[in-house]
């Protein structure tokens, strides 16, 4: 990509999705958007202690074993994406 | 309405704990992160006891925690990474007793999120850089290093990002001097995110990356990386490097790689070890259940290092690793000894374990051995094929262990924690007690109890023995000046005295020199070998020869009260007369010339101690009958002069002038107090101006019903002062402030020092005819606690309205029960199969309880009398039922007769929500409410989360319906029902016909009964969505919840709204009107709202002291204890806010978060002023002080009252 080019509105935006992960965009597909939203709320679990201990005391586990299932959850939180139409 | 937040009791749980040399000192320090809150501890090596050096709030979340040390350094820092979006460093100065922030770097936005680093942390093991990592992606480098003026330096951060990749742990690798290098546990989530078949995210590996930071280039490169087990958790360093002075390696270098089931040692170019997690051999355990590592500890001896590892059952490992220079041969592991689940595990050099428990309380143990040579099977990857790699896919062979009792570790220390508080109560219940306890249920499992805190200092009892009389005043002293410790304890009684000598016994002694014929007044130890005595009729010096130098009183005149020092000696007479006596350089006693006429009945005299290299303190406090303190020169230019007089409003009882350090007024210095006690039981304290002797800063607070005694005492070798009235106060400096705490004890008629080999800072006082001795072991805490044990973890408890008792549920998910785990035992038996009997018997609440699958639950029923501190009746539920919520129900269809009804499930799921089928269990009371007997059990369709008595009836929040139940003669009969609940009905709340309702995710809806249609409607509800935990009814309009994130929030409804529902009889009205935004046709208003920082198990309006106003308690999930105290006038509010706007500016939070936008983390903060903030205040240096007071047209002092004056009314603490 030239340099001149990377004024451009458009470039700037996918500057922006590259930095920024989990920012929406007007194509966005409901599977991506659910998707995000998981992670960042699984993230935002095991970043909080009150959280974890919440959830853990709920669950009877460990806090340790609650952040680790929490963050194995992040690789797929919402299942495998919907087969795209072939067109 | 505006509130002030202040925390009684800050979040005891430990999130994690780091140890090092942090004050530069040899002896190491632990900082502990209470999540909102650092604390550096100081186990002492000699006792074993952990003392708290300093705690700080910080404003902030603290995720992560690191201690490095620079190369060649001695100090170490510790590096925290929090929710601020900055890499903070820290440095603790013991000088000021502080933690000073040395660098602040800036790298993303505020927020626990997925891609801001903050969550990990890594150092290289010599100090050179530093990692911080967010959950998702980022990874951040800075390099650490010195100036030519040996300050640390922080360079700008490197970056190692890799999209799409999630962490999950990350760790420093140890390379000695070569480049710094991290590893990383990652998977990579781009394929599996575009594989529609699933195969991608079955396939998905888990890589342990090594990143390698180029010191030379300035940048950070991928080095390595390959795939390892993909259920691993959890990285720990590995020893590597060669040793500067030798050619020897530490250690192979590399990783242990602890994954689900196994540990790996891996490196780069390096075979792979493997060694399975030894699980125990419980008959009833999910053989499918993986055992994962939580906690994780190197520790490095001369020449040798070895690990502990924690499984999640609580069980430690001890893995060492066989190697040849950087050649691994073996990887070993054996099981070591069992200890609580901790968060973090900390080794002490001098052979210390600290367990900082994920809940409950947390515990220093002492290294006895290192499991070296015992008989514990150990598991070596050598006995496996490839080192435990033939088939890295395929598990290993199971190992097995017998947990035993603590074997290799012996406990030191117990810290004690309330993290989790599940539920508690506000209620008075002792006998002579005029404040109200609370009441926590707190922990988990096994480990679970029912606390009773108390306002108060606990009292540890050395000694009780009854005497023949009842003495009036009690002493000790030692013979001479620099004596260790006191050799006689003198009593005084209405006819004469009793001197008792302390030895291996303590025993009456007669040729002391004292008088015994007559009452003593005064005591002292003066000049350098000589003691005195104060009586009625005159003062004795007692000399070390046993030679007397008696002082008579005029004749006709007698002494009526007296206080001494050291060098001087003042009586006043019965005439009202003072007399003043001071020791010359030769040791005599000399009177000085002339009398003193007080023109009234002197009640009180006091001087202070000789300060150090003086002759005499210069000032005398004289309280007489006519209600006045007059401070009297003693000073050889003007002695006897009245200086400055200040009125009481009672005849003054006792006067104590003493020096004391309070940082919030003086930072190096000790100030003079002038505390004068009152015949009403009111104490004043003052501050006297050592330049003029004038009286300033006059604060009081009522102690009690009976004239206040006051004594000059030492605690921790720092000058204290003990005040008695009905209750007995403590007067004493902590952590350079000054505290004024009731000890939790009976009233006592008097006391002093008291100091033998045994009991080097005890106290004696007497009780009516007992004399006790007695130790204060826990100075600084604020909250004596007493526990109850219980079985499972505590959900919910309430009080009974008549009897005593409190019944409370108790469950846990994933447990069996006994009864069911007996049944299956007895079936596997009847199989055949082989029970190891001391397996099964194994004590819960140290070991825990085997895990069962999801589904299972083990559910109590408990009546506890919380008085006697006992569980009175305990009633298992069977059917795999869990107890979720209770009342007590008075039936009006029974004639009001009260009725314990339970809601419980069976085979309740948690995620999502199922059960097969709920149940309204209801109880009739047996035994004066000791027992329990079922009448009958009610089916409902969903969890039953909530229930509470309504006009005679129950209501019960059922999943997302509120239905209200009569009690019939098989069951209860539903009578009316509203679905319209969000997502679960989680507490309710009533007055007159109004129920508030807290849903799990819609906050707090108001509903009415409509009695003559018999409807339930909704009439408002929130604009808010909330994750409602707790709910209290404020007034007839407001409601104070809090939610799942930390918040507080006070809600009201329109009061025209409330009259119109209200005056609508049949709720006709209220059914037709429309709705707005989807909800109900009006909606309640937001009057405040604050976030704590802890997640809000309970809401209780309150009283806190006898008489005061109503204030709002919580209790945190970590612990925390805090109130919200409502102000009485818009000035207060508007100095306060004020206030706490200029602190604010002044005092910057130590991770960097902007503490404006920490107590507005999800809403803004609304009219509620941070206490604990401006409670710092008295932290400041003194420039600030007066700045900000200067600001407010206010003096320090005014201030500094202003802030106590708060506390105090609201809390009494």
């Amino acid at each position: 990509m030239s340099s001149e080019l990377r004024y451009t509105a458009n470039t700037q935006l996918e500057h922006l999705h590259a930095r920024y992960t989990g920012t929406g965009h007007a194509d966005i597909t409901k599977y991506e958007w659910l998707t995000h939203q998981h992670r960042d709320t699984l993230a935002s679990i095991v970043g909080h202690p009150t959280l974890t201990s919440y959830l853990a005391i709920a669950d009877n586990e460990s806090i340790g074993r609650v952040k680790f299932e929490m963050t194995e959850r992040m690789l797929q939180p919402c299942g495998p994406p919907p087969a795209k139409d072939e067109d | 309405m505006h509130l002030y937040n202040l925390t009684l009791q800050p979040p005891t749980a430990i999130t994690q704990a780091i140890v090092g040399n942090f004050s530069g000192a040899r002896q190491q320090e632990i900082i502990v992160s209470h999540g909102t809150r650092l604390e550096l501890l100081r186990p002492d090596p000699q006792t074993g006891k952990v003392a708290t050096v300093i705690a700080c709030d910080v404003f902030g979340s603290i995720r992560s925690l690191a201690a490095f040390r620079l190369t060649g350094g001695t100090k170490d820092y510790a590096i925290v990474g929090s929710d601020s979006g900055r890499i903070v460093i820290l440095d603790y100065d013991p000088k000021t007793s502080s933690f000073v922030k040395l660098h602040q770097e800036t790298y993303g936005k505020s927020g626990a999120r997925r891609i801001v680093p903050g969550q990990y942390l890594a150092v290289d093991p010599k100090g050179r850089s530093v990692m911080i990592s967010a959950i998702e992606k980022a990874k951040l480098v800075y390099i650490l290093n010195r100036d030519a003026a040996a300050n640390l330096t922080i360079s700008s951060p490197l970056e190692a990002h890799k999209n799409a990749s999630i962490i999950h742990h990350i760790v420093g690798l140890d390379v000695g001097f070569e480049n710094p290098t991290f590893a990383a546990l990652e998977v990579d989530y781009s394929e599996s995110d575009q594989d529609p078949t699933g195969e991608a995210f079955n396939n998905a590996e888990k890589l342990l990356t090594y990143y390698e930071l180029d010191l030379g280039l300035n940048h950070v490169v991928r080095k390595w990386s390959a795939p390892t087990d993909p259920r691993a958790n959890l990285l720990v360093q590995v020893p590597g490097g060669q040793l500067a002075s030798s050619d020897r390696y530490d250690g192979p270098s590399g990783v242990l790689v602890c994954c689900e089931d196994h540990i790996i040692y891996r490196h780069m170019d390096a075979p792979q070890h493997r060694v399975p997690i030894p699980r125990r051999r419980h008959p009833l355990e999910d053989p499918d259940r993986g055992l994962i590592i939580v906690a994780a500890v190197m520790h490095k001896m001369k020449g040798a290092f070895f690990f502990l590892l924690q499984s999640e059952e609580g069980d430690l490992y001890k893995v060492t690793i066989e190697h040849e220079e950087e050649e691994v041969k073996a990887l070993k592991i054996k099981y070591f000894d069992t200890v609580p689940v901790a968060s973090s595990l900390c080794i002490l050099k001098s052979g210390f374990l600290f367990v900082a428990s994920e809940f409950g309380n947390h515990y220093l143990y002492q290294f006895q051995k290192l499991g070296d040579d015992d008989d514990e099977p150990e598991f070596s990857s050598t006995s496996y094929p490839s080192f435990g790699m033939d088939d890295p896919t395929l598990p290993l062979r199971r190992a097995y262990f017998k947990p035993h009792a603590l074997d290799n570790l012996a406990l030191a220390d117990e810290l004690e924690s309330l993290d989790p508080i599940l539920d508690a109560k506000v209620m008075n219940l002792l006998p002579n007690s005029d404040s109200p306890q609370i009441f926590t249920a707190c922990g988990r499992g096994a480990r679970s109890s029912l606390r009773m805190l108390r306002h108060g200092l606990e009292v540890e009892e050395v000694v009780s023995s009854d005497l023949p009389g009842i003495p009036n005043a009690v002493w000790t002293t030692k013979i001479k000046e620099d004596d260790l410790y006191d050799s006689y304890i003198i009593l005084s009684f209405v006819n004469g005295t009793l001197v008792l000598s302390i030895g291996e016994t303590i025993e009456e002694v007669q040729d002391t020199g004292f008088l015994s014929s007559a009452p003593t007044l005064a005591v002292q130890q003066i000049g350098e070998d000589a003691l005195l005595q104060v009586h009625p009729h005159g003062i004795r010096h007692v000399l070390s020869d046993r030679r007397v130098n008696e002082w008579r009183a005029p004749s006709g005149k007698t002494i009526v009260t007296a206080t001494t020092n050291k060098r001087q000696v003042v009586v006043a007479l019965s005439s009202a007369e003072l007399v003043y006596f001071e020791l010359d350089l030769e040791g005599q006693l000399n009177e000085f010339q002339d009398r003193k006429a007080m023109g009234s009945t002197v009640l009180a005299l006091s001087v202070g101690e000789v300060p150090e290299g003086r002759q005499r303190t210069p000032y005398l406090a004289v309280g007489c009958e006519d209600q006045t303190v007059r401070i009297i020169s003693l000073d050889p230019e003007s002695t006897l002069e009245t200086i400055s007089l200040q009125a009481l409003t009672a005849p003054p009882s006792a006067i104590c002038i003493a020096d004391i350090l309070d940082a919030s007024i003086n930072k190096s210095h000790p100030t003079t107090f002038v505390n004068i006690g009152l015949q009403n039981g009111v104490l004043l304290r003052t501050v006297l101006d050592p330049v003029n002797g004038q009286l300033t800063d006059t604060r009081t607070r009522f102690l009690g019903t009976r004239p206040i005694r006051l004594l000059r005492i030492q605690t921790q070798k720092n000058p204290a002062i003990l005040a008695l009235s009905s209750r007995s106060w403590l007067n004493y400096t902590h952590q350079n402030l000054m505290h004024f705490t009731p000890l939790i004890l009976d009233t006592l008629d008097y006391a002093w020092n008291f100091s033998a080999e045994l009991c080097p800072e005890g106290l004696i006082g007497i009780a009516g005819s007992t004399l006790r001795i007695f130790q204060i072991p826990k100075l600084g805490t604020k909250l004596k606690q007493d526990s109850i044990p219980l079985a499972y973890t505590p959900r919910k408890f309430i009080s009974h309205p008549t009897n005593r008792y409190f019944y409370l549920i108790e469950g846990d998910h994933r447990s069996y029960s006994d009864a069911t785990a007996t049944s299956k035992l007895n079936e596997l038996r009847s199989q055949g199969k082989m029970i190891d009997d001391d397996i099964v018997n194994l004590p819960p609440e140290t070991f825990g309880r085997v895990k069962a699958p999801a589904g299972q639950w083990a559910s109590n029923i408990r009546i506890i009398d919380p008085v006697d501190a006992k569980t009175v009746n305990v009633i298992p539920l069977d059917n795999n039922e869990s107890a979720f919520s209770l009342a007590i129900v008075p039936f009006a269809a029974r004639g009001g007769e009260l009725h314990l009804v339970v809601g419980t499930a069976q085979d309740t799921f948690l995620s999502p929500r199922s059960c097969t089928s709920g149940f309204l269990r209801t109880y009739r009371f047996t035994d004066d409410g000791t027992g329990l007997e079922l009448l009958h059990k009610t089916e409902t369709d969903d969890v039953p989360l909530a229930v509470m008595p309504f006009q005679g009836r129950l209501v019960a929040g059922v999943g997302k319906a509120l239905r209200i139940y009569d009690i019939g003669k098989k069951k209860l009969l539903r009578k009316v029902e509203n679905k319209g609940f969000g997502s679960a009905i989680v507490n309710l709340n009533t007055q007159g016909s109004r129920i508030l309702v807290g849903d799990m995710q819609e906050s707090i809806f108001f509903a009415v009964y409509k009695a003559p249609e018999n409807r339930l409607l909704i009439f408002a509800d929130d604009t808010q969505p909330r994750w409602v935990t707790a709910a209290c009814m404020v007034d007839y309009t407001t409601v104070a919840a809090g939610d799942r994130f930390g918040n507080v929030f006070v809600n009201r409804l329109d009061m025209k709204v409330s009259d119109q529902v209200d005056d609508d009889p049949t709720g006709a009205g209220i059914l037709h009107e429309k709705g707005i935004l989807m909800g109900a046709p009006h909606k309640t208003k937001m009057l405040s709202h604050f976030h704590v920082g802890d997640l809000v198990t309970s809401i209780h309006k309150v009283s806190l002291v006898a008489g005061g106003r109503e204030v709002l308690l919580y209790t945190g999930l970590h612990g925390t204890v805090g109130i919200l105290v409502p102000f009485v006038s818009k000035e207060d509010v508007d100095f306060i806010s004020t206030l706490e706007q200029h602190i604010r500016s002044e005092q910057p939070s130590l991770v960097g978060r902007d503490q404006l936008a920490w107590r507005g983390y999800y809403v803004p903060v609304k009219a509620v002023v941070d206490g604990d903030l401006c409670e710092t205040f008295a932290r400041l240096p003194a420039s600030k002080q007066s700045a900000i007071a200067g600001e407010l047209d206010r003096t320090v002092g005014e201030v500094l009252k202003k802030l106590e004056q708060l506390r105090v009314t609201a809390s009494g603490f």
